[in-house]
């Protein structure tokens, strides 16, 4: 299997970047900036569309570029613009809590790989599943219509929320 | 070695732990944010291996329904942030403190 | 028996007018007095109507049943297998003795109502004092009428609370106030004992039905009058007649009660609520034995000299009157201890005329001397007063046992009891009671309407309205003839199963049966009175206390009863209750609830530590608690 070899090195160097990424936008010894941490964000979720790729799963790489690294991203640096926030970066990271947040996430990681090494994964030999538009589209419009439409009435309302959110005389 | 589940979800599980720590250590409202946004991503990322290595389509349209779910949810929320940045004139947790004795 | 309902109605017309009155009419005056009036009135005739119908010996009881605990089986007095259950009714008894002591209540009681109608008439909260009228009658009739233990016992408090808030109606004057509680008191003691009998009669007997107790005596007479229990029984429920009817050593409250108006002095203190005691001591006469029944002779003698002397040398109209009542009390007590209930019974009935009469002159009197009550500002009233003035000597001489007068006749079966039980010594007390009577009465009698005009006053007195009179005009009548218009033949009958029915003459003629006993009344009361008269007749001040030196302290000072009491007895219980206090203050409320207290506040201050307001640190405690679900539900 030639190509798997490809997909294996393509595996790692995504995976390498994304946790890279994440890891700097969560503690960026350089910089604090919500902004850099932003555009980290935004490294981190193309990445994790290659990921997606990988996985054959292409509609949703497509998707995770346009509402994340798109939409959501911007709304991120929007906001970001709108509030002077350069505060952020005379703060420091607190010792107390570092050691508390590793001390927890370690326990929680630990746990999960000690579940991960435990289960028997029956590996697939040769997945087969695509997920691309037409197959994901088909899906969506018959077995899963009813959760489709809720999901457009939470836009929906969330739009509403957000506009009465933003007005001014919010009281 | 072939890269199969375990991998995915190895990766899956470090970017979930980075998220969390992230919420835990960062005081700013908007970074710990994106962190929730990371560990979203996570778990999206969990799910679309499984869909793949189970041979399952459903996986991945609860991912598609996160993503939406996760538009709104930052949607609101930075509402939410820029009301209490224009009352309070911070975006910082530890100034939040109008609950405390 | 005809007009079942009768006796419902006399009980709860009272209580009605006074939720009414309280309820409703407490602004107007006049509505509320009538109110009062008419249901205590509409008592004293319904009583009527339902004697002509049924006579005196109905002997019926209407009860509904009203409280059972536990099985519904009554325990048999001799079985061994513990107490079963209890079952009081709420029941009314109605023989001769409930129904004569009916026809007292309301109808003297129904006078004395009319009385207040004029009496209290200047007094702004006159509509108040008729509601805790018809509240004491109401009680009053449930003593009377009940037919259980646990009844009578509840009456008997509503009496001790209503009688409380007439002493201290003028709740304004601090002395009212202290004479309430003081009454209140003395009687919850005397009731504690009262309960403690009732307990001990359920616990030997198993029923507190008069009736059921009675005919398990009848039965069982011979084991159980020699029983030791039985004696204890009888002077623990003899306790409570002690505090009611103000026996030595409980006597104390009496005197200060007259702080209440007069109308409440003549209705509790003279006709009804004083009476209570002798009353249930004749309904529960069967369970008293001789050992008992000794107790209760002496504990009366006593008390009647006690307080005849101590009214020897009393200034003060009422408390001279107050006095008067716990001596003839105290001969009814001992009548009953010498097995003359119906001799006590008797003169309870003519004791409420005369007494109720001399209450109510007095009263006039205190309203024609503008509440003045010292009898040394008094003096020459009779020509001012001149119907209070009959009525008053009519009252005197009943009440000093002259013939033919009421008194003369009550007392007399008394004197001639006394001498049938051979009992010389509590005899000898009686006579001279008698005698010293006689010189009190007419020692206040003279002082008040004859001699010279003593103050400004006594110069200006004037006689009463027609209200207050006409009362005193009827209580005369009966205080005049109530010796034989045939109460005796109602109570002998009751009380005597072979009491042959005495005509008109032989009542008037009673007394001559027993001579001795007779003239030696006589001549006692004719002695008093010529004592009186000769020291009292032009007297300005009172001589006897140069005569009588250290006596007439005494006599004055009440023999120095309530300050002994206040130096043993109130001082060891405020002792008791400072103590008490201490270690409520110091060891409860410091010490334990400090401690609790303290720790409450300390953990609570130490738990508030954990509430930072951080939300980081609740994102750490949050997720070191997913970690440990998961650890429990997945990891182990």
């Amino acid at each position: 299997m030639a190509s798997s070899a490809v997909t294996d090195v393509l595996f790692y160097a995504f995976a390498a970047l994304t946790l890279l990424c994440a890891v700097l936008v969560v503690a960026n010894p350089f910089n604090r900036n919500p902004v850099t941490s932003a555009m980290f964000l935004v490294l981190t979720i193309i990445s994790m569309s290659g990921l997606f790729l990988l996985l054959h799963a292409f509609f949703l790489a497509a998707v995770q570029i346009l509402v994340y690294a798109g939409a959501v991203i911007v709304l991120f640096l929007f906001v970001i613009m709108l509030l002077d926030l350069k505060e952020e970066q005379r703060r420091r990271i607190k010792f107390f809590g570092a050691v508390a947040g590793l001390l927890s996430v370690g326990l929680i990681t630990a746990i999960f790989f000690k579940i991960l090494h435990h289960t028997n994964l029956n590996e697939h030999p040769l997945p087969t599943v695509e997920g691309d538009t037409a197959s994901l589209g088909k899906l969506l419009f018959t077995q899963y219509i009813l959760p489709f439409e809720v999901v457009s009435i939470l836009l929906l309302v969330a739009m509403i929320g957000v506009i009465m959110l933003s007005k001014k005389d919010l009281k | 070695m072939h890269v199969g589940l375990e991998h995915f979800l190895t990766v899956s599980f470090l970017l979930f732990a980075l998220g969390l720590l992230g919420v835990i250590i960062r005081r700013n409202l908007i970074v710990m944010y994106m962190s929730l946004e990371l560990m979203l991503n996570a778990a999206n990322l969990a799910l679309v291996s499984f869909s793949r290595f189970n041979d399952k389509l459903d996986g991945q349209v609860l991912v598609f329904f996160i993503i939406t779910v996760a538009a709104a949810e930052v949607a609101v929320g930075l509402a939410l942030i820029v009301a209490l940045y224009r009352k309070r004139q911070t975006a910082h947790v530890e100034d939040l403190n109008s609950m405390k004795l | 028996m005809k007009h079942e309902l009768f006796p419902w109605l006399i009980l709860f017309l009272p209580l009605l007018s006074a939720t009414v009155i309280a309820l409703f009419t407490l602004r107007s005056k006049t509505i509320s007095s009538l109110i009062s009036i008419g249901a205590v009135v509409a008592g004293f005739v319904l009583t009527v109507l339902f004697i002509s119908a049924n006579g005196f010996h109905v002997n019926a009881e209407t009860s509904k049943n009203w409280l059972s605990i536990g099985a519904e089986t009554s325990k048999n007095w001799s079985s061994t297998d513990g107490i079963t259950g209890l079952q009081v009714d709420f029941g009314l008894k109605l023989d001769a003795l409930s129904l004569m002591m009916l026809l007292i209540v309301t109808g003297v009681g129904g006078l004395i109502h009319i009385y207040s109608y004029a009496y209290m008439d200047e007094d702004d909260s006159k509509a108040r004092f008729f509601a805790f009228l018809s509240l004491f009658t109401f009680s009053m009739l449930g003593i009377v009428l009940s037919n259980n233990f646990l009844q009578m016992f509840i009456f008997w408090e509503l009496v001790g609370v209503s009688s409380y808030l007439l002493i201290g109606f003028w709740y304004g004057k601090p002395s009212a106030g202290d004479a309430a509680k003081k009454a209140f008191i003395t009687n919850r003691l005397g009731d504690f004992g009262f309960l403690l009998g009732i307990l001990t009669i359920w616990g030997v007997l198993g029923s507190l039905n008069f009736g059921e107790l009675q005919s398990i005596f009848a039965a069982h007479s011979a084991t159980l009058l020699s029983a030791g229990v039985i004696t204890i029984a009888g002077l623990l429920i003899f306790c409570g007649a002690v505090g009611k009817s103000a026996q030595f050593p409980l006597h104390v409250w009496l005197a200060d009660a007259m702080e209440g108006p007069t109308p409440v002095s003549a209705l509790i203190h003279a006709a009804t609520m004083v009476a209570a005691g002798v009353y249930m001591l004749c309904r529960v006469f069967f369970l008293l034995n001789a050992d008992a029944l000794h107790v209760i002779a002496y504990i009366g003698g006593f008390t009647a000299l006690l307080a005849a002397l101590i009214a020897v040398q009393q200034n003060d109209i009422k408390r001279i009157i107050a006095y008067s009542t716990l001596s003839q009390l105290g001969y009814m007590v001992m009548a009953v201890g010498l097995n003359g209930q119906t001799a006590a019974m008797f003169h309870l009935t003519t004791h409420a005329f005369f007494k109720a009469l001399l209450f109510l002159a007095a009263g006039s009197v205190i309203l024609g001397m503008h509440h003045e009550q010292d009898i040394w500002h008094m003096g020459n009233l009779r020509k001012k007063m001149p119907i209070t003035f009959i009525t008053f000597l009519i009252g005197a001489l009943a009440l000093s046992g002259i013939p033919p007068f009421s008194g003369f006749y009550s007392k007399d079966s008394i004197f001639a009891q006394c001498l049938e039980q051979k009992n010389y010594l509590l005899f000898g007390v009686a006579a001279l009671v008698a005698g010293l009577t006689a010189f009190y009465t007419f020692r206040l009698f003279f002082v008040v309407f004859f001699g010279k005009e003593k103050s400004d006053h006594a110069k200006h007195a004037h006689e009463s309205s027609l209200v207050i009179t006409v009362p005193l005009v009827v209580l005369a009548v009966f205080a005049a003839i109530g010796g034989f218009i045939g109460v005796v033949n109602y109570y002998g009958s009751q009380f005597t199963p072979d009491h042959e029915t005495l005509t008109f003459v032989q009542q008037l003629m009673e007394p001559l049966k027993t001579p001795v006993p007779m003239c030696i009344g006589i001549a006692v009361a004719l002695i008093g009175i010529f004592l009186a008269f000769s020291i009292y007749k032009n007297a300005d001040t009172d001589p006897l206390p140069a005569k009588l030196g250290v006596l007439s302290t005494a006599m004055k000072n009440r023999f120095y009863f309530d300050e002994i009491y206040e130096a043993t007895f109130i001082r060891a219980h405020d002792t008791i209750a400072a103590i008490c206090g201490a270690i409520d203050r110091f060891l409860l409320e410091g010490f334990i609830i400090g401690i609790i207290r303290g720790g409450t506040d300390l953990s609570g201050r130490g738990l508030r530590l954990l509430q930072t307001g951080n939300l980081q640190t609740y994102a750490f405690l949050f997720v070191l608690g997913v970690a440990l679900v998961l650890y429990f539900v997945l990891g182990k």
